[in-house]
């Protein structure tokens, strides 16, 4: 597991939040996944979402980029409020505000790692080519795979390809960046890479809301950690109050399976 | 990772008995990779030359001399099948690219269009969509006060890209939906657009998918070309009856039909060998 920051404190945090959910609403068919979810995460600030699987958390991510449309309620990211873009031109400027790493990485096959990077701003963002490469090299640098810049995603493990991945997220810029599970399916050993390198991010200031089961990593990394289930948040607060003093029942029941 | 398999796509797949493992773990069928097929046939081939020659009458050229007279008419007629075979599969892609794609179109009447249209022409007979070709197709076309003729042959070719298209339109749509729903959702996180993701990411991948069942399309579209000697058009298949009628000896049939046989064969059978070992190449993990 990634040493504690103590030693490194982090950019504090603004107060105006970035992203802003009110009240948010879903449903698949007759199933309703969210009912009723509301937070706020400070410019700069870490949140991470915990709770038992079909809790509705991967889905309150993809609600926030727009990849999903909410039935109900609000949500507010910088200048965007996600619940009313209608047009394939607002949904894409909103996500190259809001950026999102996926359990399966998801990197396209067919290109190289430094490819992959390089895609979403020379085509998306009509950068110019070069400029986007040596972005694109230091991005790889900095999670530790410029020796990997010509492998192709099949070559790379599964922790090599996460990275891979959130340097592909990082080369749009974003300003939030959404987690989803990034760890789940990594073995063990590769789980700390990946894990150091979204610290290493947050620490420069970065935005993240993570949706995680990686408990002592949410400890150590978040400002306020919530703890959904039943579509709901059951309760939340800085992780030393919610991980040692919970106070509702359900989240002690939690806690106690997984701790 | 999730994957739609529609047909008629390739997906990797497991044969129990009588495999060989190639590359990343996928299976070949062992007879492939044998030209026992191939002898096979030569030898059936050589048997009737040689059963021929035993029924000749007395006196009259022998059977392999005849059949030597009449090869360079006859492969004459093979290379324009090898033509039609050729040009049908190029109009028949090129259309059925389009209606694939349009198949797949988020806009409902157009996707629901391109699907009937798809469907009526899979599964109509190669021979009566070639009738109506035939019969329906202006003999000469007259656009703007220029016109061009519009020879029977080229309305086969028409005839059977129409079959072609269709096939081809559902390898397009199966291999665009074997990429999985996960590629398009990171795309889209990322902001690209739709047009974008179809071209940038996912058809790129589907291609090598579509290549192997498009290969095997055209070996099936070569064996079908004979049909136009039906509909009256000077092929191989036409040209050896000619041959066979003009010379009246029934020793002759077989050798002749057989040697038809083993020219396809040989036409068609590096095509399978390739498409095998491209679809060996690309079973890689996705």
């Amino acid at each position: 597991m990634p040493s504690t920051s103590d030693s490194s404190p982090r950019p504090q945090a603004a107060t105006e939040p970035i992203v802003s959910i009110r009240d948010v609403h879903q449903s698949f068919g007759d199933i309703e996944v969210l009912k009723g979810i509301s937070l706020d995460v400070p410019k700069g600030g870490v949140i991470c979402i915990i709770g038992p699987s079909g809790s509705g958390k991967s889905t309150l991510l993809r609600c926030i980029n727009g990849l999903v449309p909410i039935k109900q309620g609000s949500i507010r990211v910088a200048n965007f409020n996600v619940h009313t873009l209608k047009t394939d031109q607002e949904k894409i400027a909103l996500r190259k505000e809001v950026s999102m790493i996926f359990q399966q990485y998801n990197l396209f096959p067919h290109k190289t790692a430094l490819a992959n990077v390089m895609m979403a701003p020379v085509h998306v963002l009509k950068e110019d080519q070069d400029e986007v490469r040596q972005r694109a090299v230091a991005l790889l640098a900095k999670v530790g795979l410029s020796t990997k810049q010509n492998a192709y995603p099949g070559e790379l493990s599964g922790g090599q390809q996460q990275r891979v991945a959130i340097a592909r997220s990082l080369a749009m810029r974003p300003h939030v960046m959404l987690f989803d599970e990034v760890t789940a399916a990594l073995d063990p050993e590769t789980v700390k890479e990946v894990l150091n390198t979204i610290q290493e991010l947050a620490r420069e200031g970065m935005t993240c809301i993570l949706v995680t089961h990686e408990m002592r990593f949410a400890r150590e990394i978040a400002d306020d950690v919530y703890f959904t289930d039943g579509g709901v948040v059951v309760e939340s607060g800085p992780p030393a109050e919610l991980f040692d003093r919970p106070v509702k029942q359900r989240t002690r029941a939690f806690l106690s399976q997984i701790l | 990772m999730r994957a739609l398999a529609p047909l008629p796509v390739l997906l990797p797949f497991e044969l129990p008995a009588r495999c060989v493992p190639g590359d990343a773990g996928f299976v070949i069928p062992r007879a492939v990779f044998t030209g026992r097929a191939l002898a096979l046939l030569l030898a059936t081939f050589a048997l009737s030359l040689v059963v021929g020659e035993a029924l000749a009458a007395p006196g009259r050229p022998g059977v392999v001399e005849t059949i030597l007279k009449w090869v360079p008419v006859i492969f004459t007629g093979f290379l324009f099948n090898l033509l039609v075979s050729v040009l049908a599969m190029g109009l028949g892609t090129f259309a059925g690219a389009g209606l694939g794609l349009a198949q797949i179109s988020p806009v409902a009447p157009l996707s629901r269009v391109a699907w009937a249209a798809t469907q009526f022409f899979r599964n109509a007979p190669w021979l009566v969509l070639l009738f109506y070709a035939m019969s329906l197709l202006p003999f000469q076309l007259t656009f703007a006060g220029w016109s061009a003729p519009f020879p029977p042959w080229i309305k086969a070719v028409v005839g059977l890209a129409l079959p072609v298209m269709a096939n081809v339109s559902e390898i397009v749509r199966g291999g665009v939906q074997s990429i999985p729903r996960d590629q398009w959702e990171s795309a889209e996180s990322l902001a690209f657009t739709r047009r974008q993701t179809l071209w940038l990411i996912v058809l790129p991948q589907a291609v090598k998918r579509m290549t192997p069942p498009w290969m095997n399309l055209y070996a099936i579209l070569t064996m079908a070309t004979p049909l136009i000697s039906i509909i009256g058009i000077a092929d191989a298949m036409t040209l050896t009856r000619g041959a066979l009628s003009a010379e009246g000896r029934p020793e002759l049939l077989i050798p002749m039909y057989l040697m038809l046989l083993v020219w396809f064969f040989l036409y068609s059978y590096p095509i399978a060998r390739w498409t095998v070992r491209l679809e060996e190449k690309y079973a890689v993990n996705i």
